[in-house]
């Protein structure tokens, strides 16, 4: 039973499938010609230099990195409070109040992005970073209730109740016992919301007017073949900063669930 | 001294049970109170910024573009073009038929590449390393969305990874063309949403009491009828969730017929952008906009109500 | 009883049209050992944690130390709780947990580190201190849940089934220390348990409760040896109910005719609810019915028909001669004595002071 079977076989193709095209960015970033294409000519770190000569790039990272912190920060705000209610109270018209909250998790994002823009040119609010946030806050929020929202679930509600039959009132046990115990789910949410709004095509693409995000900036680069060699370089760094991002918050996920001694299952997911 | 204690006795007995109504009131009070107060921030934002604007993107469908003001009067006139008219109509069903066929054949393809590997990854891999496989499946999708898109370009264009290697080796004399088409879009989208369908069966898979398997076995099934008897019914769940996070996003999706289509394959995304941003007619957007969240939203209802029955009579 | 510490007067909950407190009235001393025994669902929980203040009181008035506790949070009570799953806090080390409410006390490091030091020694885990608390054993989780609220000094410690987690040699155990902490610290202790025997085992007093209501309050050789009906005398150990009809006598006794035993006189204070004539239930323990000849009391005769080996005792299913249904009879097996076979043909002693009335 324990030779490899069809399956594992499948697995393997399957693998490669996933990781065909990741595999193609540090391949062609280091390759010594224009065109994209095998055989390759030779190694090269010009593309990597001629990087970080375009001040356009760097702006748009720094917008992006910008909206996405705020962003992340602010939906893990609302996560926080509505997964709190989602979690442990019972309200009025709750489902319908928690579904038009969760919406956009199901909504095309052009969807969400057009009737922003409708709503600000209606306004005659001019497009600018800020505005990307209200589209990406609105995009992020249900991600992090629904993260918030299991890590609330997991905590022992009798937990709570300890701290305050041992003489701590309600805001006291919140910063002593809850906010530790859910911390791991609030640093989840952070990085999936941080992670969304960076990689966040369609909204920013309506509502950046002219402070491009990254994603926006590449956007308008690709049309060029002259500039792909360098989109490459770019690509591979986001790759490798996302793999250290990964592992730092998987290695703290670990270790936050040893501590508490949790099972250990899955990742972030 | 009956008069006077008469009339004092009336308010005491009301005052007694209302004190008790008053109690239980407010316990509910307190705790409905709590909550709304708690979610109420996500909620304001969420009618400021999502239900009042789709608000307004379907009252904007049924105004009219006059030049380059709005005609906010309502009229049925953009649903008339989009969907009735013989002449302007076939265009935007043609468009919608596209869209429709293209998302559902990436919904199926996902499905079904996705449903062996998570019941690869739950069944046959060990539970220490479980974590490790969900973590290597999902590693490629943490690169921009945008770049693995435009990867799949450079892998299929005419002077692209596939064409060189399949020239270089001798295989083909003239470069295959392979970009530009529906196939394309479709492999595409099917690798860009595939974490999406893998984890979603992988923890319905996860959920089977591996007892009932077994169970199954002891009960004198084969493997296979286990599987079809048992198992698949169980991971159902998981399959149409599945099903339905890659059927809905990949509908409006606006990078890929870009990219990949070349504007030679436009779906509806691609149509709504322009009518918003290049033929400057919002309400025809917004029409566009409306009546394909109508037509998601109901091949989502009409799926989960099939499945739902189909799920009863298994039971 | 000393003087009452906790007076629960006509205490009433209901979650909308659920009655979980059907008015349970009761007086509990200080210092005393107090059960609140019931099967699920019975309120014991939902009065426990009313007199923590984890649920607020739809009716009635509840008072510990002659203050009202209506509107009186949890963290502004004199009491203290063991919870059930024990909720040790994971993200702290056992010292820390059992410093966590001292905070609130105004203690310098060194009080708060000796209290802490006392307590842990007091439930057996002295120099326990920096242990991370997800390595604790659950007898140790237990005993760090009870040190973290004994050093709080409470007026009453409450206790949610606190023993339900741990197995059986454990939890016997766990009973002594409990009793011989009890003791030592002298306060009141509120102990909830669905568990008959650990209830018996540690109170001075047990409340069994059904339907959100006290069935019977007494201690516990009165509740074992004349409950109140037959629903307490079933949930209290096992006893045998033998149908008869009953004469009462001009005494106050009643004179009952039981199909395989006879004619017998009960006393009047074992008619549970006052003797009535006409149709009743005879109570006997399987262990104050007898198998063999000596011994005081009166003779019956019948056939074994199941015999149940326990090790220790013996349980054995009598048909008496001229009865409907047999009667159970537990018998410890000391040395020298055989164990029966089925079918084995019996004389059975029994004694009608032995005996219970019920009319229910």
């Amino acid at each position: 039973m324990r030779r490899p079977g069809t399956l594992a076989i499948y697995a393997a193709f399957y693998l490669v499938f996933l990781y065909a095209p990741v595999i193609l960015l540090p391949l062609f970033a280091f390759n010594d010609g224009t065109i994209i294409a095998f055989p390759l000519s030779g190694f090269t770190t010009h593309w990597f230099a001629e990087l970080a000569q375009t001040d356009a790039l760097i702006d748009s990272v720094v917008t992006s990195l910008i909206i996405a912190v705020v962003a992340a920060v602010l939906a893990t705000l609302l996560g926080l409070l509505a997964a709190r209610a989602a979690a442990r109270t019972m309200f009025p018209l709750k489902p319908g109040i928690m579904g038009l909250i969760m919406l956009p998790l199901i909504l095309p994002e052009i969807i969400i992005a057009v009737a922003l823009l409708v709503v600000l040119s209606q306004l005659g609010i001019a497009l600018a970073s800020w505005t990307v946030i209200l589209g990406h806050v609105l995009l992020c929020t249900p991600f992090a209730i629904a993260i918030l929202n299991s890590a609330f679930l997991a905590l022992d509600q009798s937990l709570e109740e300890a701290a305050q039959d041992l003489g701590t009132t309600k805001l006291e046990t919140f910063w002593r016992v809850t906010l530790p115990l859910v911390m791991p789910g609030i640093v989840s949410s952070l990085l999936i919301s941080f992670t969304i709004s960076l990689d966040e095509f369609i909204i920013a693409f309506f509502l950046s007017g002219n402070e491009p995000t990254l994603p926006v900036y590449l956007w308008s680069q690709l049309r060029f073949p002259a500039r792909i060699p360098v989109v490459m370089a770019l690509g591979t760094l986001l790759l490798i900063a996302s793999l250290v991002l990964l592992t730092t918050a998987e290695y703290f996920r670990r270790r936050g669930a040893a501590r508490t001694g949790q099972d250990d299952h899955g990742g972030f997911m | 001294m009956t008069e006077a204690a008469a009339p004092s006795a009336v308010p005491a007995a009301a005052q007694l049970g209302q004190t008790r109504a008053d109690r239980f009131a407010r316990w509910r009070r307190g705790e409905a109170a709590r909550g709304l107060t708690l979610v109420s921030p996500a909620l304001i934002y969420a009618l400021l910024l999502l239900a009042a604007p789709m608000g307004m993107i379907v009252a904007l469908s049924f105004a009219t573009q006059t030049y380059l003001t709005i005609d906010w009067s309502p009229s049925l006139a953009n649903y008339h073009e989009a969907w009735i008219d013989p002449q302007e109509s076939e265009m935007y069903r043609a468009l919608m038929g596209r869209s429709l066929a293209i998302s559902g054949a990436v919904t199926a393809i996902t499905v079904l590449l996705a449903f062996p590997i998570a019941y690869f990854v739950s069944f046959h891999v060990a539970p220490r390393r479980k974590a490790l496989w969900i973590f290597l499946i999902t590693i490629p999708f943490w690169t921009s969305y945008l770049l693995r898109v435009f990867l799949w370009k450079v892998i299929l264009q005419e002077n692209g990874v596939v064409n060189s290697i399949l020239m270089g080796a001798g295989v083909i004399d003239t470069p295959l063309d392979m970009l530009f088409s529906p196939d394309a879009i479709i492999i595409t989208l099917a690798h860009a949403w595939a974490p999406f369908a893998i984890l979603p069966i992988y923890v319905a898979l996860e959920k089977i009491d591996r007892s009932l398997l077994e169970a199954a076995r002891d009960l004198g099934e084969n493997r296979i009828v286990t599987f079809w008897r048992v198992t698949l019914p169980l991971a159902l769940p998981g399959v149409v969730a599945a099903a339905l996070i890659v059927f809905i996003p990949t509908i409006g999706d606006y990078v890929t017929p870009a990219l990949i289509g070349g504007g030679r394959v436009p779906m509806i995304a691609n149509m709504i952008q322009a009518q918003f941003m290049v033929l400057n007619n919002r309400p025809m957007g917004a029409a566009l906009a409306i009546s394909a969240m109508v037509v998601v939203a109901v091949i989502a209802i009409l799926f989960l109500l099939l499945n739902r029955r189909f799920l009863k009579v298994r039971q | 009883m000393t003087e009452p510490l906790i007076v629960l007067d006509r205490v009433e909950k209901h979650y909308g049209a659920v009655q979980a407190l059907a008015g349970v009235s009761a007086e509990i001393g200080a210092g005393e050992f107090f059960s609140l025994l019931g099967p699920s669902g019975c309120g014991k929980t939902t009065l426990l944690r009313a007199i923590a203040g984890f649920e607020e009181l739809t009716g009635g008035r509840l008072t510990i130390d002659g203050r009202d506790m209506a509107h009186v949070p949890p963290n502004k009570r004199p009491t203290n709780m063991v919870f059930q799953s024990y909720a040790i806090f994971p993200h702290l080390d056992v010292g820390q947990n059992v410093g966590f409410g001292l905070r609130k006390k105004g203690l310098d490091k060194a009080e708060m580190t000796r209290a802490v030091g006392d307590a842990l020694t007091m439930v057996g885990l002295g120099g326990y201190e920096k242990r991370a608390s997800h390595a604790l054993s659950g007898g140790q989780r237990q005993r760090v849940a009870l040190a973290r609220a004994l050093v709080m000094k409470p007026k009453v410690l409450l206790l949610d089934e606190p023993l339900s987690a741990l197995d059986k040699k454990l939890r016997e155990q766990m009973q002594v220390e409990l009793i011989r902490l009890q003791r030592q610290v002298g306060i009141t202790f509120i102990l909830v348990t669905h568990d008959q025997e650990e209830a018996l085992v540690m109170s001075d007093r047990i409340a069994v409760m059904f339907d959100g209501q006290i069935a019977q309050l007494a201690d516990p050789e009165i509740l074992y040896r004349a409950p109140v009906n037959r629903r307490v005398a079933s949930f209290i150990g096992m006893m045998n109910f033998l149908p008869t009809q009953v004469t009462v006598l001009p005494d106050g006794t009643a004179e009952v005719d039981v199909a395989g035993l006879g004619r017998a006189t009960i006393p009047a204070t074992q008619c549970a609810g006052g003797a009535r004539a006409g149709k009743g239930a005879v109570g006997i323990r399987p262990e104050t019915l007898t198998i063999g000849r000596e011994g005081a009391g009166r003779v019956a005769e019948g056939t074994v028909e199941e015999v149940v080996y326990y090790g220790d005792m013996t349980y054995y299913d009598v048909l008496l001669d001229g009865a409907a249904a047999p009667v159970t009879i537990s018998m410890r097996n000391v040395f020298g004595r055989d164990v029966l076979c089925r079918g084995a043909r019996t004389p059975v002693r029994w004694a009608p002071e032995a005996m219970v009335l019920f009319h229910d």
